[in-house]
């Protein structure tokens, strides 16, 4: 029941982006079109599964047996950082057709702070390791959902009148703000 | 000098981070419900941005290219952790606002964008002075941005009341949509004043 509490929770009531704000900048930088939208969804659910599971395992078996709080923005930037670099090689190496699909977004994914921001919350919340991989399960399926739900709004507007100066990112934030909105409706389900 | 000058300006309006580049968005949604919130994010930002910049200037020569983005990333995190431990121990109120997203200064695409784009090719003084540029481009955007939520959603500015009595504030700018409908207005408004003062000069 818990497992399923935390998962809702991150994907719907406490969406990490139209809630918590997190990953803005791959939310509007490749919201274009549906399909490239939900590869990097995709990808960075798959980073973040990786990266919840080794910031926890980091976190209790490392940093906080010796003490060392104050390196936790460090340890788990560079855990995240090569933890990209091995998917992108391991993609590469398995697929090279999804390689070449993805390409570009995959290094973007480091600094996409929804993911640290993952790693710092589940911390935070001393999370159990198998609800560590669920919250960052969640967090990875809230974020595709966003970016898909976004994609499609913006795919109908390429035939919609919009004023000049709004057009490109001024209306895309504020589909997102109607979409943040709906999400509030989430917000006494859990 | 002239050169200088052109590269201070240049982030407060022409390449403003927030409102052009669109990057460092996320602190600048999340953190905007106030002006005041807004402002020491901006100026956490920007003593991060200056002090990598000045770093990853001096040391252009001595990273080697292949392991760049990992070194920057580091000598980022190692501000973000003194901004965090600083303001932490000597403004705890304000550090519980801002919450999570003083250690999130360390994926600022702003931070590291500038250090790849700039101050790993230009000298220390030149990556200083734009970085001095972009800090107070973000710096007034967030500002901006949290006044006027602020304004809307609770009638004041920087803790003052501004608005007539019988006001009613207007909650969702304080929430989540109002942050993502805000930036989209703005961003329209800062387009059609752009296109007006290129259109005079």
């Amino acid at each position: 029941m818990e497992i399923a509490l935390i998962f809702l929770s991150a994907v719907f009531v406490n969406n990490f982006v139209l809630v918590r704000f997190l990953g803005i900048c791959p939310f509007m930088g490749v919201s274009r079109q549906i399909e490239t939208s939900l590869g990097m969804g995709l990808a960075t659910t798959f980073v973040m599964v990786v990266a919840s599971t080794v910031s926890w395992l980091i976190q209790n078996f490392i940093l906080a047996p010796y003490n060392l709080p104050y390196l936790q923005n460090v340890a788990f930037i560079l855990v995240i950082a090569s933890m990209v670099q091995l998917v992108e090689m391991f993609i590469n190496k398995a697929s090279p057709s999804l390689y070449k699909a993805m390409g570009i977004f995959l290094p973007l994914i480091t600094t996409n702070c929804a993911i640290l921001g993952m790693a710092l919350l589940l911390v935070m919340r001393s999370y159990s390791f198998g609800h560590s991989i669920i919250f960052g399960l969640g967090a990875g399926v809230g974020f595709t959902l966003a970016l898909v739900l976004l994609a499609g709004i913006r795919e109908e507007l390429e035939f919609a009148d919009i004023p000049d100066a709004l057009k490109g990112a001024g209306i895309a934030f504020i589909i997102a703000g109607l979409l943040s909105m709906a999400f509030g409706g989430f917000a006494g389900l859990v | 000098m002239q050169v200088r000058i052109r590269t201070l300006v240049r982030g407060l309006w022409e390449d403003n981070p927030v409102f052009r580049l669109l990057i460092g968005l996320c602190p600048a949604l999340a953190v905007t419900t106030a002006a005041t919130y807004g402002m020491a994010m901006g100026l956490a930002t920007s003593f991060v941005l200056i002090c990598s910049s000045t770093i990853v200037s001096l040391l252009k020569n001595v990273i080697p290219r292949k392991v760049r983005i990992p070194s920057y990333i580091i000598i980022i995190a190692t501000f973000v952790t003194i901004v965090d431990l600083v303001m932490d121990a000597f403004l705890p109120d304000l550090h519980s606002v801002l919450g999570l997203f003083i250690p999130l200064i360390v994926v600022n695409c702003l931070v590291l964008g500038r250090s790849e784009a700039f101050a790993s090719k230009n000298t220390t003084m030149a990556s200083i002075v734009d970085a001095i540029g972009m800090g107070i481009g973000f710096t007034w955007a967030l500002t901006l941005l949290g006044a006027v939520r602020e304004v809307f959603g609770m009638g004041t500015v920087f803790g003052l009341s501004v608005v007539w009595d019988g006001f009613v504030p207007w909650t969702i700018m304080s929430l989540p949509p109002g942050a993502f409908i805000s930036l989209g207005v703005l961003v329209g408004l800062l387009n059609v004043i752009g296109r007006r003062l290129s259109e005079r000069s």
